[in-house]
């Protein structure tokens, strides 16, 4: 018997793992946390997460068609779809079209092609793209609307926008006639509270002089957070990612969040506040895990997590920014190459500290 | 702590990192009982079975063999002679196709078998082998041609001999077999487990050991019951109580790599770089302890293994004891044929072993397994993607190396750096490969960055010796130079008189006279057709090649050259008293030139 020739090296098994496996996991996993932003946030999330997804396949093929690259193995990977799609998870259910094509551009084009396409780039492509939308449209990307509890809309006469409504808003910018925007947006929860404790106001206070509080974090919001943990979750059980990262960041998170709190519980909210609120539980599962842009090395993964919980507290209890989870796996991008020179482990059969 | 104190019989474990869970596929082939193969009509046995220097035939074409006569002798200390599998006659002395990753053809024996299979003369049996020497048994093994049965195929008698300043306390026996779809070991353990036990003893006498850990993964049950049954039976005899344990360990890829069943059974690391001797152990395969038993319990040299056939390709996967020398396609041939096209042909296991083009090559003392794999057994893992730099990689690195770091550095050709990420501690074992999403061939990365690195650390070599060559003949020449001054000091304060400074002018005078003298007879005699070209260095020089002459009209150029000796130089070309030096120095320039 002649075999066709030529050398190929071992092992000869089959493959057990694909780029586009990974992604397609990691898609299905954004399913619960997804449902819940719909359920509380209107059709505003779809419509955006349908339009970053357009924008993020064609910009990527057209920048590949440019590089005289093949467009189909490198759309197929879903690595376009993911960065799309958490983009869309993080900018509001209002924001214009244009901007998410603007973000999904910066994001795609100049973040992720620039730098070699996928596995090459340092940053955070999602992240980066909505970190130039924030700094650079800092009012639509922080209007937020309110989320659709009876209760809570009752009490401060707000409404939720129909699927018209909301696409309306998003395409031409103009709300429906008998609405103004005080009736349909709210601060978040994030915001309210940096905004009342800047007021010299203290933490029972605020939570006693509104309705937006719930038992941790903000009404619906810590429900979102939840299912996305519920996302989260299955991913490590389906090892798509390792436990590392998220740990260590939501363990930096409740160390930094929970030292200020036991000294002074009036002024800084509680650990379980700073983890429902805001993006902390979509970045620790979902963002921080990117593998091109994170750590590699295990020990190298509990620094880099840690390091970004603890950041998120301080930006947002001392920066500019009411959230800070990009800005803080922006900073940690940039270090993970030093991180991971740092955190090589130990090889077999070499001496402890060699 | 505590368990351990209250059972102390508990078999221990340990961990290595890493490692893969693989669909083991042993069912399709360990059902029946092995198959004694067919005596094929032609044995083509490889004269490098091993590693280590080729062996040197001992017989020539139209020589009659019989079973077990040597057919070639090791030259070196790590080498392994190889025997006539069978009785016939040499046919051919010539490079055949051999089972070897370059698809390269090696010197062979080729022998017409005459279906008699008879043995030739046998070395005595030892079956006292624990009244023999341990050097004794050594030089028993290694004359039995056995190398390690395993795959690495390393001569066992230097394995065996690990000298004395490296006591040994522990001899592992590997039965693990990892590899999916190989069963060899397993049969062979289920079916010469006292034979293997037997092999295990007449090691720890060599090795002066009292203490065996006989691993084997918990796939094998059968396996492991036979060897513990043998174990128990050994054990009763012994002069030592419970020498021999058997340890049932989880199945985990690659457990049966020699460093990774060392952590698992005895919980020490092989140091980087290192061999298990260094921490007192010696790690055989069961197939070798086999060997080791017919060798010295009955003088039979290794001209037989199991190999598996396997693989969904082909007709009726099973066992067989065959004849090294034996073409894999009676092997093939007796298992039913190939039923589809096997989309890759393999020698040995799925993760590590070697796809060959065609099987019309040989068995050889290493070949465990021939693999015929099947489209959906083997898939077209399809054009690699860009590294994702997910880790997975590094998770199941059993030899805990950032594989994907690895891959950077390899693929930039940066073999400085490759190195500081400990290539050499890559064991090739393709796991990372297996897991990789982007479907790299790691593997072979690290194979192309080893084998660059050992070419530049040749070259390396090479002109480090130049150099050092260079800089030695520097040396020598600058001595030199200072001996002669040093002796011609000595001789102008001989000649200079004990008086006042001008008998010393005078004489110095008289001596530049002489020379001035001197050097006009040279130079007629130098003239002088038919002068031998030794004459004088000045004579010499044309004659010399371009470098040595620079040197040699440097020292000629100096004064006082040829009045060196304090004799008058030599007309004659008999007469030569040059400087020794003088004389040495063409021959030795021209040797290191």
């Amino acid at each position: 018997m002649q075999a066709r020739a030529g050398f190929v090296s071992s092992p000869h098994a089959a493959r057990v793992n694909s780029v586009d496996w990974v992604m397609r996991q990691v898609c299905l996993a954004l399913v619960p946390g997804t449902l819940a932003l719909v359920w509380f946030f209107g059709w505003g999330v779809l419509i955006n997460m349908a339009l970053a997804v357009v924008f993020a396949v064609v910009a990527e093929a057209l920048v590949l068609k440019l590089r005289g690259r093949p467009a189909l193995p490198a759309i197929a990977d879903y690595s376009a779809v993911v960065t799309a799609l958490l983009f869309a998870l993080t900018i509001p259910p209002t924001l214009p079209w244009w901007l998410t094509l603007l973000g999904i551009l910066f994001a795609i084009v100049i973040v992720k092609q620039l730098y070699g396409g996928i596995g090459y780039n340092p940053f955070n492509p999602a992240m980066a793209g909505y970190v130039f939308l924030l700094i650079s449209y800092p009012v639509a990307t922080t209007t937020w609307l309110p989320p659709d509890v009876p209760a809570l809309l009752a009490a401060q006469d707000l409404t939720t926008l129909s699927l018209l409504d909301s696409a309306r808003l998003i395409f031409t910018g103009a709300l429906p006639a008998e609405h103004t925007w005080d009736a349909v947006s709210a601060a978040t929860p994030l915001d309210e509270m940096r905004a009342k404790l800047d007021q010299g106001m203290a933490i029972d206070e605020i939570r006693a002089s509104s309705p937006l509080w719930g038992l941790f974090g903000g009404r619906g919001w810590e429900w979102v957070a939840f299912w996305f943990l519920l996302g989260g979750l299955y991913m490590l059980w389906r090892k798509v990612i390792t436990w590392q990262i998220p740990a260590a960041f939501l363990a930096g998170l409740v160390v930094a969040a929970g030292a200020f709190w036991l000294l002074d519980p009036q002024s800084y909210p509680t650990p379980m506040f700073h983890l429902l609120s805001g993006a902390a539980i979509l970045g620790a599962f979902f963002i921080a895990t990117d593998p091109v842009s994170a750590c590699t090395t295990k020990r190298g993964q509990l620094v880099y997590g840690f390091l970004i919980g603890v950041l998120v507290f301080v930006i947002r209890t001392w920066g500019g920014y009411p959230d800070a989870v990009a800005f803080s796996v922006l900073l940690l991008n940039i270090a993970a190459p030093m991180i991971d020179h740092y955190t090589q482990p130990r090889v077999f059969g070499q001496k402890h500290g060699a | 702590m505590l368990f351990s104190v209250l059972n102390p019989h508990r078999e221990r474990l340990w961990h290595f990192h890493g490692g893969i869970h693989l669909p083991d596929e042993k069912a399709l082939s360990n059902a029946g009982a092995s198959v004694a193969a067919p005596l094929p009509t032609q044995l083509v046995v490889a004269l490098q079975q091993h590693i280590g220097a080729p062996s040197a035939p001992c017989v020539s074409v139209g020589d009659r063999v019989k079973k077990g006569q040597v057919l070639a002798n090791p030259r070196g200390y790590v080498s392994a002679p190889v025997h006539a599998p069978s009785s016939g006659t040499v046919v051919a002395l010539e490079p055949r196709q051999v089972p070897h990753p370059s698809g390269l053809a090696a010197p062979c024996v080729v022998i017409a078998t005459d279906g008699a299979d008879a043995w030739g003369e046998l070395p005595a049996p030892l079956p006292d082998f624990e009244q023999h020497d341990p050097a004794e048994l050594r030089e028993r093994i290694r004359q039995s041609g056995i190398v390690g049965m395993g795959g690495a195929s390393f001569p066992s008698s230097v394995k065996l001999n690990p000298g004395p300043d490296q006591p040994i306390h522990t001899l592992v026996i590997n039965g693990a077999e990892c590899e999916p779809y190989i069963t060899c070991d397993d049969l062979l353990m289920r079916e010469r487990a006292a034979d293997i036990v037997d092999g295990i003893r007449v090691m720890l006498h060599i090795l002066g050991t009292q203490r065996c850990l006989v691993g084997i993964e918990d796939n094998k049950p059968e396996a492991l019951a036979a060897m513990r049954r043998a174990a128990q039976r050994a054990n009763a005899q012994d002069a030592v109580a419970g020498r021999i344990k058997v340890r049932e360990i989880p199945t985990l890829y690659p457990s049966g790599g020699e460093k990774q069943l060392i952590k698992i059974l005895t919980g020490k690391e092989v140091p980087s770089h290192g061999i298990p001797a260094q921490i007192g152990i010696v790690c055989q395969n069961v197939g070798t302890a086999c060997a080791v038993a017919d060798a010295v319990l009955r003088g039979r040299p290794l001209i037989e293994r199991y190999v598996t056939v396997t693989g969904r390709a082909v007709g009726k996967p099973q066992n067989y004891r065959v004849r090294i020398g034996t073409p894999a396609a009676d092997l093939v041939a007796a298992s039913g044929g190939y039923t589809v096209e096997p989309e890759k042909l393999v020698i040995g296991g799925p993760m590590m072993g070697f796809r060959i083009d065609s099987d019309a090559v040989p068995i050889t003392k290493a070949a465990n397994c021939i693999l015929a794999l099947t489209k959906a057994e083997s898939p077209d893992p399809g054009a690699p993607q860009p590294c994702i730099r997910c880790g997975r990689c590094a998770e199941v690195c059993p030899a805990n190396l950032l594989p994907q770091q690895l891959y950077w550095h390899a693929r930039a050709k940066d073999l400085d750096k490759v190195q500081d990420y400990n290539l050499f501690d890559c064991i090739e074992c393709g796991c990372c490969a297996v897991v990789c999403p982007s479907h790299i061939p790691l593997v072979q990365y690290y194979r192309y960055a080893k084998t660059e690195s050992w070419a530049r650390e040749r070259e390396k070599r090479a002109a480090e010796h130049a150099r050092e060559r260079h800089a030695a003949k520097e040396a020598r020449l600058e001595r030199q130079e200072r001996e002669r001054k040093a002796r011609m000091r000595k001789k102008q304060e001989a000649v200079a008189p004990k008086g006042g400074r001008d008998d010393a002018k005078q004489a110095a005078i008289e001596a530049a006279r002489e020379r001035a003298a001197a050097k006009k007879r040279v130079a007629q005699a130098g003239a002088a057709p038919g002068a031998a070209a030794q004459d004088t260095p000045q004579q010499a020089v044309p004659e010399r090649p371009a470098a040595q002459r620079r040197v040699a009209t440097a020292n000629a150029g100096a004064p006082k050259v040829s009045a060196t000796d304090g004799k008058p130089p030599a007309a004659t070309p008999q007469h030569t008293p040059e400087p020794p030096v003088e004389r040495e120095r063409p021959g030795t320039a021209a040797g290191h030139g």
